[in-house]
């Protein structure tokens, strides 16, 4: 996974809360085989209308968010269905990023192992930042390192991201290479359970 | 040893090692599988040339994607059966059990791991999908997971987990007559909010708890993450233990002693704390129905359609006014007057055995109203074939509804199983997101019961006044 440091961007508003990944990705759109190809069928029912036309009013078909890669919603972004395919969308649309107050838990693991940086930032902060980005083009950027979101006139604010998540997105962490390391902590384990636990399930065939 | 919760218990007792950056390395019991989420898994071993570590601690089933009716064995829809197809090939290559189309074990994930006894208490259990916190009403700890994490489990049956807040919800007094599970749900999620319960385990408690079967609380602990949580559990007790012993996968003869004997003792310490305490009087509540398009917009069937301008803030605001708008609702519409088109039974959260007789309750010996289309789709073949035994599928069938083939159907809608644009739905099931039973749809959570009240009025209908004809 390619590492994450800092990252400067376009941002684009979506002046939502609780955006759940059925908006990110509906639910036709999950039965590829495959990790890549969801970008076109991000936001798609909010994207275009029953035709297929592009919806006007959806800010990212708005030109001046065109080449956004920073996306800036409300709180408990992401909630509902695991399927990474929401994270795999956004990617594939060229988000970096995404900025809101909160995240749901699965959606923003799923994040992290993508390498796309769920930021968490002070309501108040979104507030500001979506003020901003609806007045036209907007950049921030995000460093992961100091943890600082900055606006290009020295409007800087702060975040936490919990250290373990952190770690992997600076380092593109190959986890189950690292997991893999483990293996005879695991094997040990396995052999250390109490004997029920460690009955093979397969046992009652 | 300090007094510990039921969650902490588990988790001690499942941590491999400390992992980097305050994360643990967690021993995962059970990995349940579908065609949707895992492709993309198997693949990422077949890449990286690695080995599916324990598959015999891994089971599969085809339910998110696959056609409820009887011809289904021919999947015409391509995508979905190469999905299909997918899965398959991927089971028999790795050696994984699938429960086919044509097992007698088929069905939604969730309702076929406690039939077969695959769920225990004390494990942890995950699956690629979020409602997999169904399997803690026996005492688990179990999780939905994204496709990455499926890959880890596959190629480690471990994962890297922070440690989760904890959440105890007391459930106290006992339910009026038609009110269920599913009312208590609602009624918690309606209390805390969609993210109310993010970052924490909730564990389910009180005496209303106790007196629940393994289906109502499976229904409650189905729907934790629809509050945010990690996930849900309810303590193990003679209630779990009478319904596990002799399914297929539960441990037998001398194993079942001990196994309940290290059951009985998961359940939390007296005096175990948690970060959070919320307490709901049952007695108070009523049947619920969702208004909006997220859980938390619910409320009881004898209230009105509430009113944006009353909203505590802004964001309140037009988050209700845009599912006003989305719902086709207009504010202080009475909940009972509010007509319905469509209606399913079915899901992973309300469609076991004691939902579908509950439902088959209210209809029998009535007609559904001529403006609404119904279908009851059961959780799994077991399922069905108990329903049908007790002829449940003949008063359903009478009444006009549709019985059907099992799966996920249109608590999701990837399979033909869908609502037009602005049809307006009774549903069983969990989720009530914009287009979420087809595009353009319109989602109202309700009970077995109250679903099946809608089918013959025609309308929502308060399930306390129903006249049975027994």
């Amino acid at each position: 996974m390619q590492p994450f440091k800092t990252h400067t961007g376009i941002v684009a508003p979506l002046q939502r809360e609780n955006v759940d990944t059925d908006q990110i990705i509906p639910k036709q759109f999950l039965k590829r085989t495959e990790r890549t190809g969801y970008g076109d069928f991000l936001f798609f029912d909010w994207r275009y209308d029953g035709n297929g036309r592009p919806n006007a009013q959806f800010s990212l078909n708005q030109p001046a968010y065109r080449r956004a890669t920073i996306l800036l919603a409300g709180k408990n972004f992401g909630c509902g269905s695991s399927r990474e395919h929401a994270v795999w969308a956004l990617r594939d649309y060229g988000f970096r990023a995404v900025i809101a107050s909160s995240f749901a838990d699965i959606f923003s693991t799923n994040c992290v192992k993508n390498g796309i940086v769920p930021v968490a930032l002070s309501p108040v902060a979104v507030v500001e930042f979506m003020a901003r980005a609806f007045t036209g083009s907007f950049s921030l950027k995000i460093d992961l390192e100091q943890c600082t979101v900055a606006a290009q006139d020295g409007f800087v604010c702060s975040f936490q991201m919990d250290p373990f998540q952190r770690a992997c997105l600076l380092e593109g962490t190959d986890e189950i290479g690292a997991t893999l390391k483990c293996l005879k902590q695991i094997e040990d384990y396995e052999k250390s359970r109490h004997t029920f636990l460690n009955r093979p399930v397969v046992d009652n065939f | 040893m300090a007094a510990r919760s039921m969650f902490e218990k588990i988790w001690d007792t499942h941590t491999v090692t400390a992992g980097p950056q305050g994360s643990s390395l967690v021993y995962i019991d059970l990995h349940l599988l579908h065609e949707v989420t895992s492709p993309q898994a198997f693949e990422g071993l077949r890449l990286a040339g690695r080995k599916l570590r324990r598959p015999g601690l891994s089971f599969a089933t085809l339910d998110h994607n696959v056609p409820t009716s009887v011809d289904r064995m021919i999947i015409s829809d391509v995508l979905a059966h190469s999905q299909v197809e997918a899965l398959r090939k991927n089971c028999a290559e790795f050696g994984v059990l699938l429960f086919d189309l044509d097992s007698p074990d088929q069905g939604i994930v969730h309702v076929i791991g406690p039939e077969l006894g695959l769920t225990q208490p004390g494990m942890t259990i995950v699956c690629g999908d979020s409602h997999t916190s169904t399997h803690g009403a026996f005492g688990a700890l179990a999780f939905g997971i994204g496709t990455s994490e499926v890959e880890h489990v596959m190629a480690t049956q471990c994962l890297l987990q922070k440690k989760p807040k904890t959440m105890i919800v007391k459930f106290s007094g006992g339910l009026g007559p038609g009110v269920t599970a599913k009312d208590m749900i609602l009624g918690l999620i309606a209390k805390i909010g969609v993210d109310g319960a993010a970052g924490h385990v909730i564990e389910y408690a009180g005496d209303t708890i106790r007196d629940l079967s393994m289906e109502s609380r499976m229904t409650i602990c189905n729907m934790s993450i629809e509050a945010g949580a990690r996930a849900g559990m309810i303590g193990p007790d003679e209630i779990t233990f009478s319904y596990l012993k002799h399914r297929r996968f539960a441990p037998v003869s001398s194993r079942w002693e001990e196994a309940k004997d290290y059951w009985r003792q998961l359940n939390s310490d007296e005096g175990a704390t948690f970060d959070v305490t919320v307490e709901i009087n049952c007695a108070a509540l009523a049947p619920f129905v969702t208004w909006g398009t997220n859980p938390a917009m619910a409320t009881p069937v004898t209230e009105r359609v509430p009113d944006p301008e009353r909203a505590a803030s802004d964001s309140a605001r037009n988050s209700m006014a845009r599912a006003l708008e989305y719902m086709g609702l207009r504010p202080g519409t009475p909940m009972e007057d509010i007509p319905v088109d469509r209606v399913f039974i079915g899901s992973c959260t309300n469609a076991r055995l004691e939902d579908i007789r509950a439902a088959a309750r209210v209809i029998k010996g009535y007609r559904i109203s001529n403006r609404v289309q119904a279908m009851v789709v059961p959780g799994s073949q077991r399922v069905k074939q108990a329903a049908e035994q007790e002829g449940l599928n003949r008063i359903f069938l009478e009444a006009g509804f549709e019985w059907r083939e099992p799966g996920c159907s249109m608590c999701l809608g990837m399979n033909p199983d869908r609502l037009n644009p602005q049809e307006r739905c009774a549903s069983t099931s969990n989720r009530n997101f914009e287009g979420r039973q087809g595009a353009g749809g319109r989602t109202h959570l309700v009970s077995p019961a109250m679903a099946a009240a809608a089918a013959i009025t025609g309308r929502f209908t308060d399930i306390r006044g129903w006249r049975y004809k027994e």
